[in-house]
């Protein structure tokens, strides 16, 4: 039987073996191979072999300074890490010559340092981007290894597992994680503890827990940064939500195509099982919990929770009505329970560290920690895991920098299309969930769009609404038609063909489908243009009187995808589309 | 039935046999074949409902459900364009036309010489690299118009392109 005592000794030691040699880190999730870091890493691999330098390469997951890719970062035994930003396979070349070989750090080429100084080299701890950082759930994210268990392990992983399973009763975990104040980060912002314990009051002995990693919105990327980084912080998290509710199986739901965190999550969970992490017994306990990886296709809707369900069952995701509710019946019938990555990726440390640590983070209704992607007009784009109660200005100027185009911004969407914008006069508002909702934004699940004043909002909401349209799922018809409708509308204004009644033919379209759609999607569909009337009407107003775009931004024609999925007869689809191609 | 459609039938049926994970669904056996063999043809669809007791309609229903099936072969590339609001932001837009025009196709779809198939893509997960596109599985960000057309024209056309070694 593995105890976690053995666990931890054997991977403290192979932790510090790693640090006998010098250790080049490469950052390779998707936003660093999009910078081009799978060619850096070959690069790098090549002229350590080729010099026959003892040093390991090792492709790791993202920081979250995703502006300075490909990031590399090398530490020398007993020095501190210094990282080294925008790296071409020619740089990596000169890194190791340079540093490895000579001993020269090339202050000129680095980002910072973590863990030390060197002479030259500012600290990242200094760093705009990463000094209002508290890094929680994102705390190994491109220093472990993703899937390395060893890594994680000798990072304090696996401590607030053993530590439920060996001190804990299963409601004391419950309690501790509502005392943490911890609430969903999925966008619903309800608190952990008290879903958890509908789950753990729900009678049966099957129960599920599904992870959603569905993130479809456009502008968020850290549930799946956090897969693709360190998985095993979300199946650790969730393995004590398992214990917790008396929950038998997690599911963690991913769309098809985001090969990072399917592999590493899929790994991981491997790994978990070799080492008696998940399974029968875990730790040698009385407590059993078992692991898998569920794939979705392409569907925005799937990530609603009702909709993940029908989607891990196989079928169309389309949300169910409520209720019944999925704490009652979810998953195949079964009580279950629907938790963001996020929201279990700090549970691991929530219950190591206790919950009023936690608590005495971020402010008074927001506890912890927000994710935020920062991405669209901004100089550093990014995520960033910063205390709530920051205010979105300094999320957007002091870390991403400003715009970075010289203009000043004009809009932020929140909270994913759905979310709307916000426009600039709200910027001194503080992140928060309740401070945000007030100020008419959605914190949603993170992604922050910056939109300078070169941006046209007509033109952006109709990327929104495009973006909605394509994504209804068709079965309430408020939703289906109301954004094609809207859409067509706002097609028209672009096009400088906007008709005066058009902004009251939209405000009643949104109405519609606020009262007659069964899901989010279509309730809060009137939410992207209700938000840009409020905060940029005169673009509307010079659209529909002067028949023009205020910034040239708008194009007539764009090549937006408008789709209405097909009603479910399939027999009628094979006959008559498929059988004669 | 000829041996090539048998071939087909062979590789659907181990690409539904071999799922790593282990609740096998509908879904889950379509998404495995699509990543064997590119598209689903329509023995696609009868060995899911076969191997999952589903009925050939059931089955379609989920196929023509999820945006990113296919019901014909894709050509020897396929590029995708990020057009999500971040990448629109960031110019998606001439991205696109670049393509479109390259390849001499109006939207989405397939040259009629099946070298290249063209999708929009709601959000590649690159956003912070905006705007981005995808050839064949590799990822670029940051991309220009220019290099968007200078990739597509340095394309070997009988095999998809592979990441640099
Ligand atoms: S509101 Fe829209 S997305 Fe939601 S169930 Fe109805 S049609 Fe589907
Ligand atoms: S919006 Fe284009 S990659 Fe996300």
């Amino acid at each position: 039987m593995t105890t976690y005592a053995t666990l931890a000794q054997e991977a403290r030691a192979h932790w510090a073996a790693l640090h006998e040699r010098p250790w080049i880190r490469v950052g390779t999730a998707i936003c660093g191979k999009a910078a081009g870091a799978q060619e850096v890493l070959h690069a790098l691999r090549r002229a350590v072999e080729r010099r026959g330098i003892p040093a390991t390469v090792t492709p790791v997951g993202c920081i979250g300074l995703c502006f300075a890719e490909p990031l590399v970062d090398i530490q020398k035994p007993g020095r501190p890490r210094i990282f080294y930003q925008k790296v071409t396979p020619h740089l990596a070349a000169t890194l190791v010559e340079d540093y490895l070989l000579q001993d020269n750090p090339r202050p000129d080429l680095a980002l910072g340092t973590l863990g030390g100084r060197v002479e030259g080299i500012a600290p990242l701890e200094e760093h705009p981007a990463w000094k209002p950082q508290v890094r929680i759930a994102t705390r190994n994210c491109g220093t472990v290894e993703p899937a390395n268990l060893a890594h994680y392990i000798a990072n304090g992983g696996y401590q607030g597992l053993a530590k439920a399973l060996t001190e804990m009763k299963p409601a004391q975990v419950i309690e501790e994680v509502t005392k943490s104040g911890l609430r969903g980060r999925g966008g619903a912002a309800f608190s952990t503890g008290a879903k958890w314990n509908f789950l753990a009051r729900a009678p049966g002995p099957v129960k599920y827990i599904l992870v959603n990693c569905e993130e479809g919105d456009p502008g968020a990327f850290n549930d799946k940064g956090i897969l693709e980084s360190d998985p095993f912080t979300l199946i650790e998290g969730c393995t004590i939500a398992g214990y917790a509710t008396g929950a038998t199986k997690g599911y963690v739901f991913i769309r098809h195509g985001h090969e990072g965190p399917i592999t590493f999550t899929r790994k991981a969970i491997q790994e978990a099982y070799k080492a008696g992490l998940l399974g029968k017994n875990i730790l040698g306990s009385a407590f059993s919990f078992d692991m898998e990886v569920a794939l979705t296709g392409e569907s925005y809707v799937s990530g609603e929770e009702t909709a993940l369900m029908e989607a891990i069952e196989g079928k169309r995701a389309m949300p169910r009505s409520r209720p019944p509710f999925p704490a009652q019946v979810g998953l195949w019938g079964k009580p279950s329970n629907i938790n963001n990555v996020k929201t279990l990726s700090y549970v691991p440390e929530v219950v190591a560290r206790g919950g009023a640590w936690f608590a005495s983070i971020g402010t008074e209704k927001s506890k912890g920690t927000a994710i935020v992607c920062l991405s669209g007009q901004v100089a550093r784009p990014g995520w960033y895991e910063v205390p709530f109660g920051l205010t979105l200005r300094r999320v957007v100027e002091d870390i991403g920098g400003g715009t970075g185009t010289g203009r000043p911004v004009k809009l932020l969407q929140t909270g994913g299309p759905l979310g709307g914008v916000l426009g600039a006069e709200r910027l001194d508002i503080a992140l928060d969930f309740d401070g945000m909702a007030q100020a008419g934004a959605i914190f949603g699940s993170g992604g922050i769009i910056v939109a300078d004043t070169a941006t046209c909002a007509v033109d952006l909401v109709r990327n929104l609404v495009a973006f909605c349209q394509f994504e209804s799922c068709g079965k309430c018809f408020p939703c289906r038609l109301g954004f094609t409708h809207m859409l067509e509308v706002l097609d028209r204004i672009a096009a400088g063909q906007g008709r005066p009644s058009d902004l009251e033919a939209m405000r009643t379209i949104g109405q519609a489908m606020s009262l007659g759609s069964l899901c989010g999607h279509g309730q809060l569909g009137f939410n992207p243009v209700h938000s840009a009337l409020r905060f940029c009407a005169e673009d509307f107003r010079i659209h529909l009187e002067e028949r023009r775009c205020p910034t040239g931004a708008c194009e007539p024609r764009l090549s937006l995808p408008k789709r209405t999925r097909p009603e479910p007869v399939g027999g009628w689809y094979a006959r008559h589309s498929y059988a004669h191609h | 039935m000829s041996s090539s459609d048998e071939a087909l039938r062979q590789r659907i049926r181990q690409a539904i046999a071999s799922q790593p994970q282990p609740t096998v669904t509908v879904l889950s056996s379509l998404l495995a074949v699509q990543d064997a063999v590119g598209w689903l043809p329509p023995e696609a669809i009868e060995e899911v409902a076969r191997h999952t007791g589903a009925t050939v309609n059931d089955v379609w229903a989920v196929a023509s459900f999820y945006t990113n099936f296919r019901f014909t072969p894709p050509g020897i590339h396929t590029i995708e364009v990020c057009w999500g609001p971040t990448c629109h932001l960031l110019g998606a837009q001439a991205i696109l036309r670049a393509v479109q025009e390259a390849l001499g196709l109006p939207g989405e779809g397939d040259t009629p010489d099946k070298r290249f198939s063209l999708k929009l893509n709601t959000c590649l997960g690159a956003c912070a690299q905006a705007p981005a596109l995808l050839l064949d599985h590799h990822l670029y960000g940051r991309v220009t118009p220019e290099q968007a057309r200078r990739l597509l024209q340095g394309l070997n056309h009988t095999a998809p392109h592979q990441e640099a070694p």
